[in-house]
């Protein structure tokens, strides 16, 4: 398997890598995946006040696209509102990554993981 | 000496080959070119001799004659040709056949293949050391059972199977007995005239000569029939047809004819390489090792390192080349058949990583792999929300994972 040189810099330099505490009102956490399919993604955002998200934290357990996915994507988050969070498809991380057909999952689930995160946040709200 | 990276420890997928044999099989790929079969020529007379010469090495390493020696193309060929022959000559006798979840896809596929035309084969579950139950064996035995088919050897996690017990077993219930030694040359020092195999595989790229080179051995005494599945030039005495790649065979008798000679130097050398291996990677927390340690061979190395997903565990290890359980690295999303069959759960089949040393292996490079393996994998638990939850002491086994029906839609759009 080749990976793209933007994969391989997520990967070997993971950018917000860590743990929020759940149980803090501001923030939002989704846990998609499972072991048994190989990948599974924590994502935290932490979001202000005026609903801006000013945090995002991400622990995953996959393969090196997995990794580059949730990686990139908490780069994507800091800054947007939730709404805006909620429009990052999975296709444009699958092209920011150069992404192989058979990796595209990864991309699906740091969507999936996005949208579980919100709507962790939501529903505290 | 500096070490060169990468290191190379996947010699169960492939060994170098070994200078010596080397050097043995070039003339042949220069001026040595005859073919073996031309009888009028002392172009022919030249090759036809190294086959024979090659032929003997071989036999003489295994313990048989070599007129019980048949060139194939590798172990895969031999297989087939060993299974679909035999199955296909005695099937008069009955259309039962039996073999186990762990062989390789060599011996599955081929066994599939049968069953698409016939005959019925039970598939036995070894137990979760990877050895077969003797009883369990026996008791899968019909009176229609024409072939049992057991590999000597494990590609996967190196346990080495009770040979001579079940070729007793065999013989006393008048089965034919095929055992695939692909990973047996050089690994044990087994003689066929101590084992009551009737068919044996062989491959030469997994003992230092070259690949696209491999033979079956067909017993003699009692006498082994089968029905050939290549056609043509009558070679092998019709068993197996088509011109003899003369370097190739010269090569493998070269490498079989090596690893006899140092088998009992090498074994001692490789096994204290692996247990360093083996004790470097035991102060890393959670790992699992496959396969029995005891009935094993020394070339091999099996571990799950628990909570560390197997491909990005190879991405961060790229200085070393291995093998992986892992699904990942395939389209499938199924992990390693042979450690699911041995009861290994999804996560650990998926984190496996199959070291395998070589007589070339160095003891720099398993210094340099343990070190490796003790950064990296720490690295990545940092990285893993199921390490975190292991060490909240959260059971990430009975944890409600979200499955994800959807994502296989999503993936064909």
């Amino acid at each position: 398997m080749s990976y793209s040189n933007k994969v391989i810099d997520h990967y070997e330099h993971p950018r917000n890598v860590g743990a929020l505490n759940k149980d803090d009102p501001s923030v939002g956490t989704g846990m998609v995946g499972a072991p048994a399919c190989g990948d599974v993604m924590k994502l935290q955002i932490k979001v202000s006040d005026s609903g801006i998200i000013e945090d995002a934290k991400f622990k995953t357990y996959g393969c090196g696209s997995a990794i580059a996915s949730s990686s990139l994507v908490t780069e994507w988050l800091k800054g947007k509102n939730l709404d805006e969070a909620q429009m990052i498809k999975n296709s444009q991380i699958a092209e920011e990554l150069e992404l192989p057909p058979v990796k595209i999952h990864c991309s699906v689930l740091a969507e999936d993981a996005i949208k579980a995160a919100v709507a962790n946040y939501r529903s505290k709200h | 000496m500096s070490l060169k990276l990468p290191i190379y420890l996947d010699n169960s997928a492939t060994t170098k080959i070994d200078p010596r044999v080397l050097e043995k099989m070039m003339p042949f790929l220069t001026e040595e070119f005859g073919n073996p079969a031309s009888r009028s020529h002392s172009f022919g007379w030249t090759t036809d001799k190294a086959v024979e010469h090659a032929r003997e090495q071989v036999a003489n390493a295994v313990g048989a004659d070599s007129k019980e020696i048949i060139w194939t193309s590798g172990a895969t060929e031999s297989i087939n040709l060993a299974l679909k022959g035999a199955a296909n000559f005695y099937q008069d006798k009955g259309r039962h056949l039996i073999t186990v979840k762990t062989e390789h896809k060599a011996t599955l596929d081929t066994m599939r293949e049968l069953e698409r035309i016939g005959f019925e084969v039970t598939y036995l579950t070894p137990e979760t050391n990877g050895l077969i139950d003797l009883s369990k064996l026996a008791s899968a035995i019909r009176a229609d059972t024409i072939i049992i088919s057991v590999m000597y050897v494990n590609n996967e996690i190196g346990v080495i199977q009770d040979i001579k017990a079940i070729g007793s077993l065999c013989r006393e219930k008048n089965i034919i007995f095929h055992v695939d030694a692909a990973q047996a040359i050089g690994k044990i020092d087994f003689s066929l005239e101590n084992l009551q195999v009737d068919l044996m595989s062989f491959s030469a790229h997994k003992c230092y000569g070259p690949k696209g080179i491999g033979a079956l051995y067909v017993r003699r005494r009692p006498r082994i029939r089968l029905l050939a599945q290549i056609h043509g030039g009558g070679h092998e005495r019709g068993f197996r047809s088509g011109t003899l790649p003369t370097h190739q065979i010269v090569g493998m008798g070269e490498a079989f004819a090596i690893a006899k000679a140092e088998i009992n130097k090498e074994l001692p050398q490789i096994k204290k390489l692996r247990d360093k291996l083996l004790t470097g990677l035991q102060s890393i927390e959670e790992i699992y090792i496959n396969g029995d340690m005891e009935h094993r061979v020394p070339h091999n190395l099996n571990v799950s390192f628990n909570y560390v997903e197997g491909e990005s565990l190879i991405m961060a290890i790229k200085d070393i080349a291995v093998s992986s359980g892992s699904a990942c690295t395939s389209a499938s999303l199924e992990p390693s058949y042979v450690l699911r069959a041995i009861g290994r759960n999804d996560e650990l089949a998926h984190s496996s990583i199959r070291f395998s040393l070589s007589r070339f292996t160095t003891e720099e490079e398993i210094d340099y792999t343990v070190k490796l393996l003790n950064e990296k994998v720490a690295k990545l638990r940092d990285l893993s929300p199921l390490w975190e939850m292991f060490k909240d002491g959260i059971d990430v086994s009975s944890y409600e994972w979200q499955e994800h029906g959807e994502r296989d839609i999503i993936l064909h759009n």
